[in-house]
């Protein structure tokens, strides 16, 4: 079975948002429009229970090349966000459900069926994707169409993307693809293209990987992102020897009362 | 004169709004050059992030779950205290107490877990799994453990005295054995359930978070018994131990100079963890170090006022980490 994976590649995207509202309508997301946020023309601020694609508009000073319609005007990078689906998932990990699960695809899917909404995915992401739908109850996130996927076709929004920014296709192609088009891209004189692949983290990399210009935390793409399964051993140990001392502790305190007699 | 000229109404010249104009393009000719210290347009920088919104996303849970953090802390030391009581022949009537404080904390923790859920039910849905990489599911199948239990302590003191004695006994025996086993990890889990996430000030303090619920949970729950009247020695020697390790505990918090920790501290979420850490720690403890040097009424009136403080600073513990769990997520950055 291959590997699916997405690479959004910031600099061809043109911040359409078409893949918003592709995915959107494919999966019957409601709106998640409260208002204008001020911050460019992103008015939906960061994925969430009802955004699974977020355009990201990183908005600069006069750079040339990279302005709108003039060489005064501000420059431009948009970057579409989605849930990184982590080949070590957080979420996945900490479900007490078993409603989030690994597809045969290798990514990362949430079982609305089986979900209760007990937010306990929303504290263990990384990257601050999954979180509760207020209204709902569950939680949700992008699901990588698996539907589709099952029936052989694209992921919306990959599908939809006007400029080919979002690529969906098998991991390692999609790895080598990543590092050919960085290469072109500093040969074209972008030195400052990226790509923005978790390999080296606990998170053992991503099926969403992105190519952006600069330092990738500029877009909320976290340095070194943590699967927090990572702290278990710590916690569970200081939990072993906790018990034992306080088991000890008690049989002591009742014992040396008795043996006074009181 | 013009036809438009002649349509408008004669203007005689009004000083002080002309004066108002004056004060308005000034004001406005300061926007020219932003002051330093002014605040500026939010803008997208490794250092802030993507406009300065956080990287993760805040809890979900409601107030059910420091609640429940608290009943658990306290219903665990107690079923811990009731059955140790039992084996080492205590008071009947404090390991009773003991077990009824252990069996009302594992019946009243399920609706508060259940009322948190966005689905509440589906709350069997935890059920259809055991995920020990899961503390949440650890914790499920912990609570019910550590119920089963105390339903069954509880069903043989209640038989106690009755003609069934042997059953009475063998019920009392399998539920001060699982008291046993699920007690000390009803109470300490919640420390990992927290520790083991993505929000900084919780992963940070992971190590001694279990530490810190369980000598919280034990201060609670020995203080509710001695507030029932319970004023056996061992009570005030393990209260006593669980003030010092919550002393400590706090003293370390305002020691760290770790920026993670800045949520203990800062804003409302530090004064709610001092509160909850003073009420905890050295309130409780020197009440009863006092109380060692004092005559018996006074002493026995100054390990109540210990006792009623450490309940309360329990509970308010629990509400400072959910706060303080908040303000380290929405102060994330990547």
């Amino acid at each position: 079975m291959k590997t699916s994976a997405f690479l959004t590649d910031s600099t061809l995207c043109i911040g359409c948002k078409a893949c918003e509202v592709a995915c959107k309508e494919w999966n019957d997301v409601p709106a998640d429009l409260s208002g204008w946020s001020g911050l460019s023309y992103d008015n939906t601020v960061s994925l969430g229970a009802r955004t699974w694609r977020h355009v990201k508009f990183v908005e600069g000073l006069p750079e040339p090349g990279m302005g709108g319609n003039g060489p005064e005007s501000s420059a431009w990078n948009f970057s579409s966000d989605v849930c990184k689906h982590c080949e070590n998932a957080g979420c996945l990990e900490a479900c007490p459900t078993g409603a989030l699960v690994r597809t045969e695809f290798g990514t990362v899917f949430l079982q609305p069926d089986v979900c209760n909404g007990c937010g306990y995915c929303v504290v263990t992401c990384p990257f601050g994707v999954v979180d509760k739908d207020r209204e709902d109850g569950r939680a949700f996130k992008c699901t990588f169409c698996y539907d589709r996927q099952k029936a052989d076709l694209k992921p919306a929004c990959a599908k939809v993307c006007p400029t080919e920014s979002i690529q969906f296709g098998e991991l390692e192609d999609l790895r080598q693809r990543a590092r050919g088009r960085v290469a072109e891209l500093k040969k074209r004189g972008v030195e400052d293209a990226v790509v923005y692949d978790p390999l080296e983290s606990n998170v053992g990399g991503a099926h969403a990987m992105f190519i952006v210009r600069g330092d990738p935390r500029t877009y909320n793409l976290p340095h070194n992102p943590e699967v927090p399964t990572a702290y278990l051993r710590r916690g569970w140990t200081s939990v072993a020897i906790t018990s034992g001392v306080v088991l000890a502790g008690t049989l002591l305190a009742f014992l040396s009362s008795r043996a006074r007699g009181l | 004169m013009s036809q438009a000229t002649r349509l408008l109404p004669k203007l005689d010249r009004d000083e002080q709004k002309e004066a108002r104009l004056g004060a308005i393009q000034r004001e406005a000719a300061l926007r020219l050059e932003p002051r330093s210290g002014a605040p500026t347009m939010p803008s997208a920088s490794p250092e802030e992030g993507y406009y300065g919104l956080p990287l993760l996303k805040e809890p979900t849970w409601t107030w059910e779950i420091p609640l429940y953090l608290f009943v658990g802390g306290t219903a665990g030391t107690a079923g811990v205290l009731s059955a140790i009581g039992r084996l080492t022949h205590a008071p009947t009537r404090l390991t009773r107490d003991a077990s009824y404080i252990a069996l009302a904390g594992a019946m009243l923790s399920p609706p508060l877990l259940i009322s948190d859920l966005g689905r509440p039910a589906r709350f069997l849905a935890m059920l259809r799994v055991f995920k020990p990489q899961s503390p949440m599911s650890v914790g499920v199948w912990t609570l019910l453990g550590f119920s089963a239990a105390a339903l069954t302590t509880a069903l043989g003191e209640w038989m106690e005295g009755s003609r069934t004695g042997r059953a009475a006994f063998t019920l009392r025996a399998a539920g001060d054995a699982g008291l046993l086993m699920f007690g000390p990890l009803f109470a300490s889990y919640t420390g990992v359930l927290i520790g083991a996430t993505v929000i900084p000030v919780w992963n940070r303090n992971v190590g001694v978070l279990p530490v810190h619920f369980v000598a919280s949970g034990l201060g609670a729950a020995v203080g509710i018994l001695e507030l029932r009247g319970h004023k056996q020695p061992a009570l005030n020697r393990l209260a006593l131990a669980a003030a010092t390790v919550e002393t400590a505990v706090g003293a370390s918090f305002e020691l760290s100079s770790d920026s993670v920790n800045q949520p203990l501290k800062k804003g409302p979420s530090g004064l709610v963890t001092r509160l909850g850490g003073v009420l905890s720690g050295p309130i409780p403890l020197a009440l009863r170090v006092a109380s060692l040097f004092a005559r018996r009424r006074r002493a026995a009136r100054l390990r109540r006022y210990a006792a009623l403080s450490s309940v309360i600073g329990s509970a308010i513990t629990r509400v400072a980490w959910v706060h303080a769990g908040h303000e380290s997520a929405r102060e994330s950055h990547p």
